[in-house]
């Protein structure tokens, strides 16, 4: 037996939850254990006491409310990944989780479990923010909302409080015939991204910008929204002119984060290249008749 | 210790236990049940040894509790074959493609290939490389197993199936 003792709490509502969460020493909220598992089994992580949340069946489902795209927090990765409700409105997303670990990993790890996590280099986090997705939790005062762009309020910590619970994700579809693309380089297949690059663009019919959102992983603690680029590039042509210049604003990137193996210049390097190819790939999707080959 | 009691389906054998709460399923099944033929690697979810079969999906068994398995079916590598001792076809294309030396790696492979040709019968070889990437081979250079695969994907589909090649 890998990890320290505990006690175990398997509550079936999300308010009993938040009440063992309120009452309880030192404890830790047990999602699809992709992430929390390993670190208790390295005793990187020792808590007193683990609340799993997979006996709450109101945390899973994805479900379109008018015009909301609403994901439950404990939704499996492979559910998410083979939906064919995400395929039609958020492609990107099925497109990201072809890149996001293993098929025995997707069958138990969760969307909330990934997005309280919190990795910089994962994927999961990059595609709710290039979708300007929201995030629920509920804690003892009540329901609450939390923006993609806001949720990260430092390294590896989402901005909830210790008495909350994560209950979902929420975002608007972008509109039919949109382009798409989500690209990254892993040194493996199933790796997580060195850096990853998410793009979503709408064009006219003179092939021209009219709407835009680049989200990049791997280079801060948070996803990086290229808003500078998304702005500039507005009513632009979608060409090589367009996507250079969106190259060029990730040189104005201050402190961009790097590890032993992978420096920064080396990281801003990988942007810049992934950003012109995913914009390349989805200015090509866009009103593209043939877009919806979802290979894989 | 905080013992739960639970009960388990293993391989359509119901067991009845009291476990500790950090119990993890692999060690529940290879030292409270003396299932053995599930492997314990990396036991931090990298190396796929360990997989086993929740119901019928595939999971790392290192990276689950033995208290979240109470009233699930588990499948391990010794459920696979025959009940009278045959080998399942996925096995046996394994003994004659030469897709295991070691055996080390063998149960998560044969668990994970399991549920993909009970998803998709006719994969394609780039399919089968998918599937077995979070499962870590160090004799075999992986081929033999995809080859095994493929044979036993067409075994399984009948001899009038066309191959997806």
């Amino acid at each position: 037996m890998k990890p320290a003792p505990f006690k175990y709490h398997s509550p079936t509502s999300v308010e009993e939850a938040i009440q063992l969460l309120g009452e309880l020493d030192n404890p830790k909220l047990l999602a699809g254990g992709q992430s929390l598992m390993p670190m208790m089994n390295f005793r990187f992580m020792m808590p007193t006491h683990v609340i799993d949340l997979n006996q709450i069946q109101a945390l899973s489902g994805i479900e379109l409310r008018g015009e909301t795209l609403y994901i439950g927090a404990m939704t499996r990765q492979h559910d998410i990944h083979t939906s064919s409700l995400i395929k039609i409105a958020a492609p990107i997303i099925a497109e990201a989780y072809d890149m996001v670990s293993h098929r025995q990993i997707r069958n138990r790890g969760t969307l909330g479990g990934s997005l309280c996590h919190l990795d910089p280099s994962s994927e999961q986090p990059c595609f709710i923010s290039v979708l300007d997705g929201s995030i629920d939790v509920v804690g003892p005062n009540g329901p609450r909302s939390i923006k993609m762009g806001e949720w990260t309020s430092m390294y590896m910590t989402p901005a909830m409080s210790e008495q909350e619970v994560m209950i979902g994700v929420h975002f608007s579809p972008w509109p039919k015939g949109h382009g798409w693309a989500f690209l990254e380089y892993s040194r493996r297949h199933g790796d997580y991204a060195i850096v990853g690059v998410a793009v979503l663009v709408t064009l006219n019919e003179k092939r021209e910008i009219t709407q835009l959102a680049i989200s990049i992983c791997g280079i801060s603690y948070a996803p990086c929204r290229l808003s500078n680029a998304e702005l500039k590039l507005l009513g632009m042509k979608a060409d090589h002119n367009a996507t250079t210049i969106a190259a060029q604003c990730i040189d104005a990137i201050e402190d961009i984060m790097e590890d032993a193996h992978n420096s920064s210049d080396y990281r801003r390097h990988l942007a810049k290249i992934y950003t012109q190819r995913a914009l390349e790939l989805a200015f090509h999707r866009a009103n593209n008749a043939d877009h919806g080959q979802h290979t894989h | 210790m905080d013992n739960i009691h639970i009960k388990v389906s293993v391989n359509h054998r119901t067991y009845e236990r009291d476990v500790d709460s950090r119990c993890t399923l692999g060690d529940f099944l290879r030292h409270d049940l003396g299932l053995t033929g599930t492997h314990y690697g990396c036991e931090h979810g990298v190396c796929g040894a360990c997989t086993v079969l929740l119901d019928t999906k595939s999971v790392r068994s290192c990276l689950l509790l033995a208290v979240q398995a109470n009233g699930k079916k588990i499948t391990t590598v010794e459920g696979l074959a025959h009940k009278d001792g045959t080998l399942s076809v996925l096995q046996q294309a394994f003994t004659e493609c030469h897709a295991l030396q070691c055996g080390f790696c063998t149960p998560g492979m044969l668990t994970t290939l399991t549920e993909l040709l009970a998803e998709n019968p006719s994969p394609t070889e780039a399919q089968v490389k998918s599937a077995i990437s979070g499962n870590l081979c160090r004799c075999t250079g992986y081929q033999p197993i995809v080859d095994a695969t493929i044979l036993a994907a067409s075994r399984l589909r009948g001899p009038l199936s066309p191959s997806p090649q």
